[in-house]
């Protein structure tokens, strides 16, 4: 008696792993049919029209505030999501489910084909106007349109990549701003050699993004769209070039092999053994919760170069705002991200509250005024930034852009763990390979 | 349901009684099985039909109509089973449970024996102190214990190092495993401690003292009386540590960024959150899921047909 009991215990609790996918599965069953997806905005013409908004934004309720005290016929409600992964996750999940996605979302470039794909970015490009594109660089636009007529977002930020070091401990040592990547090298080997605890730099397996503004800078583009075909191009010579040196500065041990944003990354910019930092424009927010300690210490200046005659940088990172296909105002929910992403006293707002880099070129003048609170001791910062911002190449992203994402964090983490260079540039490979597989397994269209 | 419009006590008929009465057992489970069908069997359903299932794009893959669901047989199933990445970590699951539940199941027995020694003072304390870590949620434990393993911020690295011991990194490849299992330990010993303690407190003084009058020591009550009578608790305890063993999934997902060595499948459920969540292919992580269900089952029964002659033959 108590044997079968047990066993039934036992039985049951066995299926709670076929729950995990069944549970994720079954509200995309349940809540189907309440929404009217794919509805215009034409039964909005009585009463206000409200709006959902989902972004991870800080403080974006407060810019949002603007439009809402000014426009009481569009009112537009902040959902605070975790960040760009989650919101996406979710709101595909919305979409195959039929109901439950806002009217706005705020989705990263890289997100921009994945959303596109699933039929979860309406068009909008009836509802925005023809001078809003002339306002971006041509990569960004690009970003938000697939190089094709349709417009699925508006570009809100963008993340040029820049090089940020301890002013003061490159004076201690002696050491020149690097302009060119084997500067970089020879100054990770002098900082290393002061100091065996100290590093010019991480090589971090968990960012993919960040891997790819490296590679961006040397003039890759991971994917791209030949007639009706996709391509995959991550085994390229610009991507190989980037593996193979700092695969050599790991192997070599004088770049560090741990990831980016762990307490103990954090800890090290605070204690100075991690004095540089290739990142984005948004960077000196990052240093400022990280490295309280070392406020003024830092500087900025513009990549290492591979060819110091043709300046180039990447994107890391970055913002678009778009309407999901579910909203039943997309017109209006057009209006406001227009409103939000172009207009000078939104722009002005998402830069003291949001702290973010506008890609609304004829807003930045006013906007970027003052250098960040914690670069307060470089007064050009942002006069510099958009002249490094301007050398950023153009980038396709593809449809599956996590699943390359997910085969760097593998390989590249195996790679790095084992500091070994021949298997940086393996993991160029195993990231080609995995991603041109699952293109190929999904059926998409690909050309070899 | 006629039966319920007419008054109970007068003019029921026979029949109407019967009718009445056979189908008031169901009332009373209807709303465990409405639950039980809502909420798990039909997801269970759900998850077996779309493990058939896939999805196909055409063209570029843009667009309203680039996608629509076709079967796909045993393709995901076939796909699965063959997956590199799905057999190491199915590998690595099963020396995780090697290292977790004999090592959780010693110390849960252990500790639960020396509460029930009857030198042992402050016992509530103890028994609280060790129970304790089984309610701080996983997540948040693996954050803890992230904290203690990374060397740049571990106050344990500070003292080895102040000590001049160079103490390699538990995040490092050969060792990852002791620390994710470590966290598991931590965590579960309390609460397997508690089922074998509560097993032993239900032993009556008279064995104990029949034992005494013979001269036997504590260790022999111990060895001869505590612990055979307490084996159906440690089995039951190890079915559950086996099936907790093989959906392990909060603790490597906490530490993942944490480290380079722990990839997006290092074990099986992670491999289906990756599948479904990271890659959008819902269908062959239902697959997988349903593989991991399977055998979650063919293990837990394989377990108890082999113990149970010796640990229940006294019933049969």
């Amino acid at each position: 008696m108590r044997l079968t009991t047990g066993t039934k215990v036992a039985a049951l609790l066995a299926t709670t792993a076929l729950l995990a996918a069944g549970c994720s599965s079954s509200d995309a069953g349940d809540s189907a049919g309440s929404g009217d997806a794919g509805d215009s905005g034409d039964t909005a013409a009585a009463g206000p029209v409200d709006l959902t908004f989902w972004t991870w934004a800080p403080n974006m309720e407060k810019v949002v505030d603007l439009w809402n005290a000014e426009n009481p016929d569009i009112q537009v409600t902040v959902n605070k999501q975790d960040g760009g992964d989650p919101a996406v996750t979710k709101l595909l999940t919305a979409i195959k489910a039929g109901s439950g996605a806002p009217d706005i979302m705020q989705a990263e470039y890289q997100k921009i084909p994945t959303l596109v794909s699933s039929d979860a970015l309406a068009d909008i490009a009836g509802n925005v106007g023809d001078d809003v594109a002339s306002g971006f660089p041509e990569g960004v636009w690009n970003g938000v349109t697939l190089g094709s007529d349709a417009v699925y977002a508006v570009p809100q930020d963008s993340g040029p990549m820049e090089f940020y070091y301890r002013a003061d401990v490159f004076e201690e040592l002696g050491l020149d701003v690097p302009t060119t990547w084997e500067e970089f090298a020879d100054a990770a080997r002098t900082v290393n050699e002061a100091d065996s605890d100290m590093y010019l730099g991480t090589f971090s397996a968990t960012d993919a993004g960040w891997f790819t503004g490296l590679s961006q800078q040397a003039g890759a583009s991971w994917w791209g769209i030949d007639g009706d075909a996709w391509s995959v191009d991550i085994d390229s010579e610009a991507t190989k070039k980037v593996a193979d040196y700092w695969g050599g500065l790991v192997e070599e041990g004088v770049i560090d092999n741990k990831p980016m944003y762990t307490p103990e990354w954090n800890a090290a910019l605070n204690d100075g053994t991690q004095i540089g930092w290739l990142s984005a424009v948004w960077a000196p927010g990052v240093l400022e919760g990280n490295a309280p300690d070392t406020a003024g210490t830092w500087e900025m200046a513009a990549m290492p170069q591979w060819d110091a005659s043709a300046p180039a940088t990447g994107n890391w990172g970055g913002s678009a705002t778009g309407v999901t296909t579910q909203s039943e105002h997309p017109e209006q929910a057009a209006e406001f991200i227009t409103w939000l992403n172009t207009d000078q006293e939104a722009v002005n707002a998402l830069v003291k509250e949001a702290g973010i880099y506008p890609a609304y070129t004829p807003a930045q003048a006013e906007a970027l005024a003052e250098p960040p609170a914690f670069f307060s001791n470089q007064e050009n910062f942002y006069e510099l930034a958009g002249e490094i911002a301007d050398t950023a190449g153009s980038f396709t992203y593809g449809p599956n852009v996590n699943v390359a994402f997910s085969a760097y964090n593998d390989a590249f983490g195996k790679a790095a763990e084992s500091k070994s260079q021949a298997e940086f540039l393996d993991a160029v490979d195993t990231m080609q390979s995995t991603t041109l597989d699952d293109l190929k397994n999904s059926g998409f269209n690909v050309s070899e | 349901m006629t039966t319920t419009t007419s008054p109970p006590r007068t003019g029921t008929t026979r029949p109407a009684r019967r009718t009445r009465r056979r189908l008031a057992p169901w009332a009373f489970l209807s709303p465990a099985i409405a639950l039980f069908v809502v909420f798990l069997a039909l997801p269970i359903l759900y998850s077996v039909y779309m493990s058939f299932r896939t999805e196909q794009v055409s063209g570029l893959g843009l667009g309203a109509d680039s996608r629509t669901e076709v079967w796909n047989g045993f393709s995901n199933y076939a796909q699965s089973l063959a997956d590199p990445e799905f057999l190491a970590s199915v590998g690595r699951v099963g020396i995780y449970g090697l290292l977790v539940v004999p090592t959780m199941l010693g110390l849960a027995l252990l500790f639960a024996l020396l509460l029930d020694s009857r030198r042992t003072r402050a016992r509530g304390f103890s028994r609280i102190s060790i129970f304790l870590p089984y309610a701080v949620p996983a997540v948040i434990s693996s954050l803890l214990w992230g904290f203690l393993y990374l060397p740049g911020v571990s106050p344990f690295y500070y003292v080895f190092d102040q000590l001049g011991w160079d103490v390699p990194s538990l995040f490092s490849s050969d060792l990852v495993m002791f620390a994710v299992a470590n966290i598991a330990v931590w965590g579960g010993t309390g609460f397997n401690m508690v089922v074998i303690y509560t097993a032993l407190k239900a032993i009556p003084s008279e064995l104990y003292e029949a034992a005494e009058l013979d001269g036997c020591t504590q260790k022999g009550i111990a060895l001869r009386i505590k612990i055979p009578i307490v084996v159906p608790s440690i089995i039951m305890t190890s079915v559950f540590s086996m099936i907790a063993t093989l959906q392990v999934f909060a603790e490597p997902t906490t530490l993942k960024p944490l480290s380079n060595t722990i990839s997006s499948t290092w074990t099986p459920l992670m491999k289906v959150y990756r599948d479904a969540f990271v890659r959008g292919d819902l269908y062959s992580a239902a697959a997988t899921s349903v593989i991991i269900a399977l055998a979650t089952f063919v293990l837990s029964f394989g377990f108890l047909r082999l113990v149970q002659s010796r640990a229940f033959g006294q019933e049969k």
